[in-house]
């Protein structure tokens, strides 16, 4: 019975992320079009967008090989794998000690991998430049987010994420460590979905996009699967940020109904916030030059590594 | 006894190098006759060092054959840690040769490797077999020199034959450091057998200073920066089986030197050794990748890939010694283990990226890979296991590379427990040295990957290349299948070197949950746990079921067209991106740190129709620094000596009349 339930918690999570994801792109559109006092579009326009794309016929290049049409599949597949084993409204997920944090963070990158790989598939100059771009930001972005996961378990004990919620939810306390892996985490975070600063996700001025060249050549169901695998990587790092650092509300594992309920409520409540911060922080900066970038992403490896190398000298920090 | 059938198939080994000395009339049957010969004894050395790795034969007991050293002869012997390295080099010589039989018959001139490959893969298990000093250094230059010989088979380029130079200087300097480690291990009194010199009681500076030697002696074989030099140099000269050979496999003898010697024969570790060890390791993987990720030609990137890996296997090893220093023997056989998992996966995946590498050059004769794209489609079933291996080599999961770094990672997270104030300080570094050079790993081999095989071709030969043989193709599958395997589950390779974890470090992990998990938990489950099987039925059913639900309920229609490239696209090849511009924006910023880089750029004066000119500069400093003043005093001391060849025949006499008396008043004094 219990491991029933498990399962159906594991299995409700996947699904919710994967439904709840694309409104999440929504709100923050719309949200971002009231502050800059547009009316922006509905709510619910990235399912529309989603919808309209499967529906279309696919357009691809003449020299196109497998691998073009195979790469949308395992991004989608690496991101809803490495989004489902984030804790979003309860701990207990079944699958948990499949993947820990650092599993994790490899499953994003199998993702980029493959990106970046049909990016240049097609060889052209835009799928190249997003390709480079892209790798150059992963070979910082990536080694901060292992600092930054180093920092949290060397908190928790543990790089398992559904423990590490447990603990946080448990063990709260403010900490200079967690403080400085906070804020390396979220400058990942905009780096990895191609947020401001770092680049632009409503352009389509080609010489400033990364994420938006790499998948310029796609079209129609591949681009909508690709669309959906970037929106569930946005889900997937505030839900992160929502379970290790404001874990509250979280319903404990082998939880009954109500304690599931709440956690439901306060996580929708904490990515709402989430998105507001993240839209009112992207209309209050502007795009940085590409080669400033690396100087952002080395402050957060650096804050990472001075966060670890903190409990390295004192468990207390 | 296995070392009697491991000794016997050696003896095979050379009977078959000499007999090739007699074949090379008939090339095409002396090519499959060696290689056939060669891989069946690898595997059948395989198969015994397995079985004595797992325990089901009785490994006790030693050979003393009376050649060598007079009093001593010759001891050979297998205990689990050679078994594990025999392990890893059979496994690699059985893939080169079953390659080999498809890859051999395109050598022109197969007399210059045919006797030569078998001699050694004879000396690389002989060098595992010794079980004392001169046995071992006997086998160890006997596969330099075989390997030497191998590197020389195409001796016609200019830069092959520097690379010979420069292996052969640097393979005798590292002989000469192990031959200075093991006389201060075996002392005056001359205890050459391991079995005695492991119970030597040593002076309190004595163990330091052979740690060091061996770090010189081991470390310029395996590639340690900065004794790494010669590496992307010889590597890719040989022929590429060979290549994956002393990339894959020799490295893997070199760090078995090390381990011996450090772990194993001049007793228990000082804290101090691993801090060297791991420094040493960070600045090697690093320094590493980046050169690896601005390299064009194919062969020398995976070179360099290979010091990148050696740097990893390393930073492992500096961990096992940190924590066996302080007595924490849990955690020391995590890193152990996992930095001989590394070593394990880095053969793998090694052997089947030389052997993609060897394809390709077959196909297209090219090994810059600014002349090939587009090779997905013309090399079909190679494209697919050289994507494989980018993916292994990259540590991504679900495949076996990303394993044996996620067990690196676990064992960092257990050191904030070390007593030692700066070793607290530099492991932090360590592993952000550690992620980095995976992070970069990824971006070196989606380059690599990407310009060779993906986009358009850059070359006629790359446009009309066709799919390699059979031979080569089953090699490198069976390559991808046991990265898989180990990827997937990794529990079963973590129990296999349990024993070695045991005889080296007096500990080993605990046993890995086979069923019904499939999971690898190195300390309890609460800290930590990895599923392959599982993360990959997970991304095998989320993208399988994401294929199904779009192509059941939503379109099917796919039109081919021009691509669209913003509506601008450029027919010719030319307007890709190339290996530099990817690099580029990596050599920017990393480049004037790494490289000192900088770039010329030459504009002509107004009126002058002269084009303008940009060149790269980029310096390799380990060998600014360091090589070249030596070499330069070298060369100026030659010179300045070159007047001896050209004296009186009274003048040599005063000389040797003179030398002959400084030699007595030393022996005099001395006595």
């Amino acid at each position: 019975m219990g491991l029933i339930r498990d399962l159906a918690v594991q299995g409700a999570q996947m699904v919710f992320v994967l439904l709840l994801a694309p409104l999440l792109l929504g709100v923050t559109r719309k949200l971002k079009a009231r502050m800059l006092d547009r009316v922006g579009p509905p709510l619910f326009q990235p399912y529309r967008d989603l919808l309209k794309l499967v529906r279309k016929e696919v357009v691809i290049a003449e020299n196109a090989s497998w691998l073009f049409r195979v790469a949308p599949y395992v991004i989608f597949a690496a991101t809803w794998v490495a989004a489902a084993l984030v804790p979003t409204f309860a701990t207990g997920l079944q699958f948990s000690w499949t993947a820990d944090l650092i599993a994790i963070t490899a499953l994003l990158a199998t993702a980029r991998f493959f990106l970046a790989l049909a990016g240049m598939d097609i060889g052209t100059a835009f799928g190249g430049i997003g390709a480079s771009r892209e790798m150059l930001f992963a070979s910082l972005a990536e080694p901060a987010m292992i600092m930054m996961v180093f920092v949290v378990a060397l908190v928790a004990g543990s790089t398992q994420l559904s423990w590490v919620a447990n603990f946080m939810l448990t063990h709260a306390s403010l900490r200079v460590s967690l403080g400085m892996a906070l804020v390396a985490l979220v400058i990942v975070a905009l780096a990895e979905n191609a947020r401001i600063p770092v680049d632009n996700p409503a352009t389509h001025l080609e010489l400033t996009m990364v994420h938006e060249a790499m998948v310029l050549e796609y079209s129609g169901r591949h681009l909508a699967v690709i669309e959906l695998a970037a929106a569930l990587k946005l889900l997937l790092y505030v839900s992160l940020i929502a379970c290790v650092f404001v874990p509250w509300g979280l319903a404990p594992p082998r939880s009954g109904f109500l304690p599931l309920v709440i956690g439901a409520v306060t996580y929708i409540g904490k990515i709402s916030v989430g998105a507001f911060l993240l839209v009112f922080f992207e209309t209050s900066i502007a795009k940085m030059r590409v080669f400033r970038v690396p100087e952002l992403l080395g402050a957060a490896l650096m804050l990472g590594f001075l966060g670890t190398l903190l409990l390295f000298v004192s468990r207390s920090f | 006894m296995p070392v009697v059938v491991a000794l016997g198939s050696v003896a095979v080994l050379i009977l078959v190098a000499v007999a090739a000395l007699f074949l090379v009339a008939r090339p095409a049957f002396a090519t499959r006759f060696v290689y056939g010969a060669a891989g069946l004894v690898a595997l059948v050395l395989m198969v015994t060092a397995l079985a004595a790795l797992l325990g089901r034969v009785d490994i006790s007991g030693e050979i003393v054959l009376p050649v060598g050293l007079p009093w001593v002869g010759a001891h050979f012997r297998i205990d689990p840690l050679s078994a594990f390295f025999l392990v890893v080099i059979d496994l690699g010589a059985a893939a080169a040769s079953l390659y080999a039989l498809g890859y051999g018959a395109h050598e022109t001139q197969p007399e210059r490797v045919l006797p030569f490959f078998p001699a050694f893969l004879a000396g690389m298990n002989l060098v595992i077999l010794a079980a004392d000093a001169f046995s071992f250094l006997v086998a160890w230059e006997f596969m330099s020199l075989a390997s030497w010989a191998l590197v020389m088979a195409h001796h016609q380029a200019e830069e092959n034959r520097r690379a010979g130079f420069v292996y052969l200087v640097m393979a005798s300097f590292g002989t000469l450091m192990l031959l200075l480690a093991f006389g201060l291990m075996a002392g005056p009194d001359g205890v050459y057998a391991f079995a005695e010199m492991r119970h030597r009681v040593h002076a309190d500076w004595l163990p330091g200073l052979v740690l060091l030697l061996a770090l010189l002696g081991a470390g310029s074989k395996a590639g340690l920066v900065p004794l790494h030099v010669w590496l992307p140099l010889a590597h890719p000269a040989a022929p590429s089986h060979v290549s994956a050979l002393m990339s894959g496999v020799m490295t893997k003898v070199a760090l078995y030197g090390f381990v011996r010697i450090v772990f194993d024969l001049v007793g228990d570790p000082v804290w101090w050794w691993s801090a060297v060890v791991m420094a040493l390791g960070a600045l090697t993987a690093v320094v590493g990748v980046l050169h690896a990720i601005l390299e064009r030609d194919f062969k020398r990137l995976l070179a360099y890939s290979t010091v990148e890996n050696i740097g990893i296997v390393f930073i492992g090893l500096g961990l096992a010694l940190a924590f066996a220093a302080n007595e924490m023997a849990a955690p020391a056989a995590l890193a152990l283990t996992a930095a001989l998992f590394h070593a394990l996966n880095h053969s793998l995946f090694k052997g089947l990226m030389f052997f993609g590498a060897g394809a390709v050059l077959t196909a297209t004769g090219e090994r810059d890979i600014e002349k090939l794209g587009g090779l997905i489609h013309r090399l079909p079933v190679t494209a697919v296991v050289v994507l494989g291996g980018a993916m292994a080599i990259s540590a991504l999961p679900p495949l076996n590379g990303f394993v044996s770094e996620w067990m690196i990672f676990q064992a960092i997270l257990l050191s904030p427990d070390l007593p030692q104030w700066a070793l607290k300080l530099m492991v932090p570094a360590v592993g952000a040295a550690l992620a980095f050079s995976a992070a970069l790993a990824g971006a070196c081999f989606v380059r690599a990957y990407g310009v060779a095989f993906l986009g358009r071709p850059r070359s006629t030969a790359a446009a009309g290349a066709h799919e390699v043989d059979r031979f080569s193709l089953v090699a490198m599958g069976l390559l991808l299948g046991l990265c898989l395997m180990a990827g997937v589950v990794p529990g079963l390779v973590i129990d296999a070197v349990s024993s070695v974890a045991v005889q080296v470090v007096g500990h080993d992990m605990p046993p890995q949950p086979l069923w019904p998990t499939l999971s690898i938990v190195p300390v309890s489950e609460g800290r930590s746990s990895y599923s392959g099987m599982l993360v990959l039925v997970f991304i095998a059913m989320s993208s399988g079921l994401a294929a199904w639900a779009i192509h059941r309920f939503a379109s099917k229609a796919l039109r081919r067209g021009p691509a669209w490239d913003c509506g601008f696209p450029d027919a010719s090849p030319v307007t890709q991106y190339t290996a530099d511009s990817f690099a580029m924006p990596i050599r920017r910023v990393f480049g004037p740190v790494a490289f000192r880089s900088h770039i010329e750029r030459r504009m002509p004066p107004p009126g002058d129709p002269s084009p303008a000119q940009l060149k790269v500069v980029k310096h390799d400093l380990s060998w600014e620094i360091l090589y070249a003043p030596i070499s330069g005093r070298v060369a100026r001391l030659a010179e300045r000596l070159n007047t001896l060849q050209f004296l009186s025949i009274r003048s040599y006499l005063t000389l040797v009349f003179a030398a002959l008396v400084g030699l007595l008043v030393v022996v005099a004094i001395w006595a």
